[in-house]
């Protein structure tokens, strides 16, 4: 019989009136990699924050080898041997390896011998693991899996027993995901504890041996992973039975609508960021964009939405040129031809968070019948006609007047897909449209997807979660530093295959 | 060779007039390297010149008055913490509230304890810091160029010029080569990756912010208590503005926020020095036009040749942990 090395009792946390955690319990065993999967938003962040000091509990208690410890900050935390390997890394961008290691055990005032020491240390901890890390590399230079590694090493530096990782897998390619699983099984190797928590089915199944299932901030499950499968945790997941492969009828192609001739686009420091590229979309087809985040997928959404200058090349709609070097559509221009965009970053540009969810609703319609008249906005249309999309898009709550960033984000991007899709455009331009959206959401969005599709809009899908490329896309395009490095039909195409491509090696 | 002793006089009233640019480009630098906006330099530089000649004056030792500006100024300091650390406030608000706040304070403070409104009391010899010359500085004087460089250059400062220059270095190994200046640099990028480091991102804030009091502090004494022999009005005139231009000129560095504050020392030594001097085929230039030369290379450094200037990351945010 193993003893739990970490126990959690009643665990109580609240944020305003939002209880992020009610009644937590939970045991996780030493030496065993745990995997805590839900929703996003149900409250597995906010619990391992407490573990890891950042938050204080409310109530409840913690254990750590059956001793009660009080949490009151990180280091009390990490002097406990626990360490944290955050969703978004916790590393200071510009400071070097080592920096940014020792930065708060530098256990000397003038840095000096200790820093030395430490330095040997840590490059002896890399040759056990395996790491190939230069520690005076800048943390700038660094891809994301490498600054993963280096969040990994600065945990087992300060002596971590049970590391916790957050979504580890969210912006690696799958090759790196590869990587990281063979670091975290030659840890638990080595006895240490994992605890993983992630939204990913694949990754509990692939990895965990226990599982515990979090709903709406509480507890709704622990199994073994081998006495159970995907669809049983998604169910819990979600509190009921969930498709996980979306329905999709065979392709009926009509003609070329959306056209793009070598184009190139320089982001805002004037770096070029996309490179000569051509692409065409059919009527009735899902073109997908698969590539790691940073490789110019988001600048030439901007470009073909009318929000960015086109360097170099054209755009052409239905064969008329839209934009150019030295013209171009504005996205309310490009909306009246029919094109549609869902843009990635919904709280920067989709949305006006602190507006109420029927402003943001009719926004870009707002001016016309029969939301206004005369400049003056109908409201009482604009309440009716909210209240009735709502219903239809299964935005929940149905509360028109409630401010847009109350809602979670799956609700959020309904609203936004609610309003662009209204008006049955001939193109979509939708990015990284499930991005912080939960399973329920997320099975709907894709549902309106394919709808559109069958209706016989040409829709082009830029994601970086290569299972949604993969479900939704009849073509599939790979970009890498800015060009289009591969093309598939997405027939039979593997994730590996993808991954590849995504790297830049293939 | 009296072109070499207008040059030596040159560089000399350089060296001084930079010198409360410098105290106040440092203290800037623990300010901003740590994520807070310090916009409240100029008011801090004006109150601890106001502290250091009262404080003199009735203390009778222009050090103990020192002390008390120092003390002012950490005050000073720490409630900018509190509205903008502690409370998360706007930090530039803070730093003009501070700022109007002085401005109006010394200036009744000065009407209410010596009946003239901003001015103080004129110091005598014992109350004030005086020159100071440098060992054998008369008896080398004629030995060409090292007696000028000696004498006339080196020789016959204030005090506070010496630890000036003398705090660049120490600002720079305090930055970059102890724990401390790790920390401070590293809460001013990312504040949580200090706070997941385990160490405490409002201690750290405000131990920067301290160590900003201490320092301005000198750069008010040395207006007040040394170049001149008493407090009057708005006497900081514009000098903590002209030293934040000069510490984001210097990109938060110590060392090349000091070749700023040298620059602008030297064109406001040079304006000094071109008053009232006839130039050829132009005639005599405006004084107003002269006086506004080292502001004019504000902007036009700052708006031309700093471009890029990187700031801590995290400068203007306040710490917010929890949603």
């Amino acid at each position: 019989m193993v003893s739990p090395i970490l126990e959690l009792t009643n665990i109580n946390k609240s944020f305003g009136h939002v209880q992020a955690n009610k009644n937590i319990n939970l045991k996780i065993n030493k030496g065993t990699i745990h995997g805590i999967i839900g929703e996003n938003g149900a409250g597995k962040s906010t619990l391992m924050s407490i573990v890891f000091g950042l938050y204080q509990a409310n109530s409840g208690s913690i254990k750590i080898n059956g001793k009660e410890i009080n949490l009151r900050s990180p280091r009390d935390s990490i002097v406990n041997g626990i360490g944290m390997v955050h969703q978004h890394f916790m590393l200071v961008e510009n400071f070097t390896v080592l920096e940014n290691i020792i930065l708060g055990f530098e256990g000397e005032t003038v840095f000096g011998e200790k820093l030395a020491t430490a330095k040997k240390d840590l490059e002896k901890l890399c040759k056990t693991y395996n790491f190939n890390i230069d520690l005076d590399a800048t943390i700038a230079d660094l891809s994301v899996g490498f600054r993963q590694r280096v969040e990994i090493l600065k945990s087992l530096y300060r002596g971590a027993e049970i590391l916790i990782l957050d979504e580890p897998t969210g912006v690696l390619t799958p090759q790196e995901v590869d990587e990281l699983f063979k670091i975290l099984r030659s840890l638990k190797d080595e006895g240490k504890t994992i605890v993983l928590i992630t939204h990913k089915l694949i990754e509990i199944m692939d990895l965990t041996s226990e599982v515990s299932v979090m709903r709406q901030g509480e507890m709704v499950g622990h199994t073994k992973t081998k006495d159970t499968n995907k669809e049983q945790l998604a169910e819990m997941m979600v509190g009921r039975s969930v498709l996980l492969r979306v329905d999709k009828k065979e392709i009926k192609k009509g003609e070329v609508i959306f056209k793009v001739n070598n184009l190139s686009v320089k982001d805002d420091l004037d770096v070029a960021r996309v490179k000569n590229i051509n692409l065409e979309i059919r009527s009735g087809e899902i073109l997908g964009i698969a590539g790691v985040t940073g490789n110019g997928q988001t600048e030439l959404l901007e470009a073909l939405s009318g929000i960015r200058k086109v360097e170099s090349g054209n755009i052409q709609l239905f064969g008329e040129k839209i934009s150019d070097q030295d013209n171009f559509l504005n996205p309310r221009m490009l909306k009246e031809k029919g094109l549609a965009h869902v843009p990635e970053d919904r709280q920067r540009m989709g949305l006006i968070s602190d507006f109420k969810a029927h402003e943001n609703l009719i926004f870009g319609y707002h001016d016309q019948e029969p939301f206004s008249k005369s400049a003056v906005l109908n409201s009482q249309e604009i309440k009716e006609y909210s209240s009735k999309i709502m219903q239809e898009y299964d935005v929940r709550p149905n509360s028109p007047n409630l401010i847009t960033s109350n809602f979670s984000g799956g609700n959020q991007q309904k609203i936004i897909l609610s309003r662009e899709l209204n008006e049955n455009p001939k193109v979509l331009l939708v990015g990284q449209p499930t991005r912080g959206v939960d399973i329920g959401a997320i099975e709907f969005i894709h549902q309106r997807l394919i709808d559109m599709r069958d209706r016989g809009a040409a829709i082009l899908l830029a994601s970086v979660e290569l299972d949604e490329i993969l479900s939704l896309s009849d073509r599939i395009i790979v970009m890498f530093d800015g060009k289009i490095v591969g093309e598939k039909e997405n027939k039979n195409v593997t994730d590996r295959e993808l991954g590849l491509l995504m790297a830049g090696v293939a | 060779m009296e072109f070499l002793s207008d040059i030596a006089s040159l560089i000399n009233s350089t060296l001084r007039i930079s010198t409360p640019l410098v105290f106040a480009a440092m203290a800037g630098i623990f300010a901003e390297r740590s994520g807070v906006i310090d916009f409240s330099l100029e008011g801090k530089m004006l109150m601890a010149a106001f502290v250091a000649a009262v404080g003199s004056y009735y203390l009778g030792n222009p050090w103990l008055g020192l002390l008390l500006a120092i003390i002012v100024c950490v005050c000073l300091s720490m409630l900018h913490g509190f509205a903008s650390v502690t409370h998360k406030g706007d930090q530039v608000v803070s730093c003009v509230a501070i700022n109007i706040l002085i401005i109006g304070l010394t200036t009744a403070l000065a009407a209410a304890w010596f009946g003239q409104a901003g001015l103080t009391p004129t110091l005598n010899e014992e109350q004030r810091f005086l020159e100071i010359n440098l060992p054998f500085a008369d008896s080398v004087r004629d030995i060409p160029i090292i007696g000028t460089l000696y004498s006339d250059i080196l020789s016959g400062h204030y005090v506070f010029v010496y630890l000036a220059y003398l705090s660049v270095p120490i600002v720079f190994w305090i930055v970059f080569k102890t724990s401390f200046g790790l920390r401070l640099r590293a809460v001013g990028e990312n504040p949580s990756a200090v706070d997941t480091a385990g160490i405490n991102v409002f201690a750290m804030r405000y131990k920067a912010l301290a160590v900003n009091g201490v320092v301005i502090a000198f750069a008010g004494a040395h207006l007040s208590t040394a170049v001149n022999a008493n407090f009057f009005r708005e006497m900081s005139a514009g000098r903590g503005y002209l030293a934040l231009a000069a510490m984001i000129f210097g990109k938060w560095h110590p060392k090349t926020a000091l070749i700023a504050c040298l620059l602008f020392g030297f064109t406001d030594a040079l304006q000094i020095r071109l008053q009232g001097v006839e130039l050829p085929a132009i005639g005599e230039i405006p004084v107003q036009l002269i006086q506004a030369i080292p502001y004019i290379l504000t902007v036009v450094l700052l708006a031309g040749f700093v471009g890029k200037a990187i700031a801590p990351n995290a400068i203007g945010q306040p710490y917010i942990k929890e949603r």
